[in-house]
């Protein structure tokens, strides 16, 4: 073999792990040459000409990211404009920060950033620990057949449309649910948790967890089978319980993963849930209902009052950010890793 | 194994998935489980199973029953009593339904493939570490993962482009995910450069890599993000209610059950209020169960068969890009 590179000939190339970019290994940009025989870096004209099928084979995907996503990011002008589809997005007339002033004056905007917070928090303590605790259950259970079939099961809504997971609890719950037929046969008041405003927050968080708590089991039951069992043999020699390996074994090894989720949630404080919502919106009543992206949704394209939606999804997605960055920046205080490796 | 039993006991062969054979033991130093501890897990794990299966159950044989058994059950019937196709022949007579099975498969099946080859093509591109400008385009896809227009600029670009009642509105939209994208990726990077190398020195170009090396040797990851977009795009309503103009012929499934299962508002196109509240050979409530199970069947076809390499799909750690 030898090392000269022939800039054009694809064929019959030299074969070496180093100027080759399809060595596994990951390559600081600018790392040292790892053989002596390694040739002159390439220039970059060299390394296009190499590479070229490889950058041709990303356009498709960065043509319709750049067209549905970057595109948009153009579009969140119309936060600040009066914007009316028949000029266009260049031509509306200016409204600085006014669809914003009177956004904060908007009581409806309030109550469903109300909501929102309070849906958020009731997630956090109800539905964040389920699969925690349901990965610490299976893990427990030794016949690797019955961990696969309940697996299975858990994961499966999942993969339901909202549609069909608020229908089935419409059939379950609902006023004609099996739930009131038996409150109606034995003679027990009917009760349609479906349109009660009241239980609302409990009802969309048990729709949650009936729908996701499964498939968060996975992250879980993952970091779970990367713990050491040599831990767990020295400190049960040790005379450790139970409980107290869980508690000093098995807690602090999921400790990493559990703070990712959690840094996560919180960077997802307003995001709630968006079809669960506009499907129920009706039963309950908006003024219960309506959360930040619903609120978008009706007032900014059922509404045509476009620039008003825009800007309250504006302000969500700029207190995302925030509230991401800020969760990271915590989770490192804490010396974990949060979303990346400091 | 020596036979150590060789008068009347049989060995079990070790190919027997009888239950015994496969089980687990305890580890030596683990303390035998109480009888309380047993029975809490027990019952805990039943009911969590118990949620997702017993509404299920209840569904599909409401589906299969006779109007009278719906009567004597006073509503959903638990038990089989009375059981008839009906229902579905029916359901599958009615054209609004006929028409949103195929806008569904329609849907399905065109938007997986885009999906697939668009992702496929792109996670390869950027699996060879230190090709040039994989890291822009790495960063121009992770961006669009924290930082998005939200829902109003994007309804107005697509309407803009004209799609406002327009197929390709439900598909194109929502076809890249960068997630996906990012998870195949760092499987195709796995792939051993060796064997790469070895099929280039035969003279093989990237496309030919991509083909007969790489993805033969992704296949568990390929069927679970081939899954995630198909269960997307079949899943898919909220496009429909934004871009597509309230034709029933264009109606998805999903919408059908939204509108005519949950809202329990009849189907267009339909004198008398509706199909199902005129017919006394079937009940309503059957043929409302019927389209749910209808929306189930290619979910829970495809699933077992997927279902196994879920852990290999969604954990691979894709965030560390």
């Amino acid at each position: 073999m030898d090392d000269r590179e022939r800039p054009g000939e694809v064929r019959d190339r030299p074969v070496t792990t180093t100027d080759a970019p399809h060595s596994a290994r990951p390559q600081a940009p600018h790392s040292p040459p790892a053989r002596a025989a390694q040739p002159k870096r390439l220039t970059w004209r060299m390394r296009l000409r190499r590479d070229r099928t490889l950058l041709i084979m990303t356009v498709p995907a960065v043509v319709l990211l750049l067209v549905f996503n970057y595109a948009p990011l153009v579009g969140l002008v119309t936060a600040f404009q009066y914007y009316d589809p028949l000029t266009g997005i260049w031509n509306s007339e200016w409204a600085g920060l006014g669809q914003f002033q009177q956004l904060f004056q908007d009581a409806q905007f309030w109550g469903s950033l109300q909501n929102t917070l309070y849906l958020s928090f009731v997630q956090l303590i109800l539905f964040f620990p389920v699969p925690i605790a349901l990965a610490l259950l299976l893990n427990t259970v030794i016949s690797e057949r019955i961990r696969n079939v309940i697996q299975s099961v858990v994961y499966l809504p999942h993969f339901f449309s909202w549609v069909l997971a608020i229908t089935i609890f419409q059939q379950m719950l609902g006023g004609a649910g099996v739930l009131n037929q038996f409150l109606r046969s034995h003679d027990i008041g009917a009760w349609n948790i479906m349109t009660d405003p009241d239980t609302f927050a409990l009802l969309v968080t048990s729709q949650a967890v009936w729908k996701e708590a499964g498939w968060g089991i996975i992250v879980f039951l993952a970091a779970l089978s990367a713990i050491n069992t040599e831990l767990y043999e020295a400190a049960a020699a040790d005379g450790a319980g139970r409980w107290r390996r869980t508690w000093h074994i098995t807690l602090p090894g999921l400790r990493g993963v559990i703070m990712l989720m959690l840094v996560l949630r919180l960077g997802n404080a307003l995001t709630v849930g968006f079809e669960q919502f506009l499907i129920q919106r009706d039963a309950v009543g908006h003024e219960t209902a309506d959360v930040l992206d619903t609120f978008s949704f009706y007032y900014g394209i059922a509404t045509g009052n476009y620039g008003y939606g825009a800007a309250a999804g504006l302000f969500k997605s700029v207190i995302s950010l925030l509230l991401i960055w800020g969760a990271n920046r915590l989770a490192h205080a804490f010396g974990e890793d949060g979303l990346y490796r400091k | 194994m020596t036979n150590v039993f060789p008068i009347g006991r049989k060995p079990t062969p070790a190919t027997s998935t009888a239950r015994g054979a496969s089980k687990a033991t305890r580890a030596p130093w683990e303390e035998p489980p109480t009888v309380v501890g047993r029975a809490a897990k027990v019952l805990t794990l039943t009911a969590v199973v118990g949620t997702v299966l017993v509404p299920l159950w209840i569904i599909v044989v409401t589906s299969f029953s006779t109007p009278g058994a719906i009567n004597r059950a006073g509503g959903l019937v638990l038990w089989p009593d009375g059981l008839t196709m009906r229902a579905y022949r029916e359901m599958l007579g009615e054209p609004t339904v006929r028409t949103a099975l195929l806008v569904s498969l329609a849907i399905t099946v065109i938007g997986t493939a885009v999906s697939m080859v668009v992702s496929v093509l792109c996670a390869y591109g950027l699996s060879r570490s230190g090709s040039f400008g994989h890291r822009a385009v790495l960063w121009l896809l992770i961006v669009t993962m924290f930082v998005s227009g939200g829902l109003i600029p994007t309804f107005l670009v697509v309407t803009g482009l004209g799609g406002y009642g327009q197929f390709w509105a439900l598909i194109l939209p929502s076809s890249v995910s960068v997630f996906n994208i990012l998870v195949l990726r760092s499987f195709y990077s796995q792939t051993s450069s060796e064997l790469i190398d070895a099929a280039r020195a035969d003279g093989a170009g990237d496309w030919r890599i991509l083909w007969s090396v790489v993805l033969p040797t992704s296949r568990a990851v390929t069927a679970v993000i081939t899954l995630f977009y198909a269960v997307g795009y079949w899943n898919s309503f909220f496009n429909v209610m934004l871009y597509m103009p309230t034709e029933s012929e264009k109606w998805p499934l999903q919408y059908v059950l939204l509108t005519y299962v949950n809202r329990g508002i009849g189907l267009p196109g339909q004198t008398n209020g509706g199909f199902g509240e005129t017919h006394a050979q079937t009940a309503p409530l059957s043929l409302q169960m019927a389209v749910v199970v209808l929306t189930l069947v290619p979910l829970l076809v495809v699933y077992p068969f997927v279902q196994k390499h879920f852990r290999t799909g969604v954990l691979t750690g894709a965030i560390k890009g």
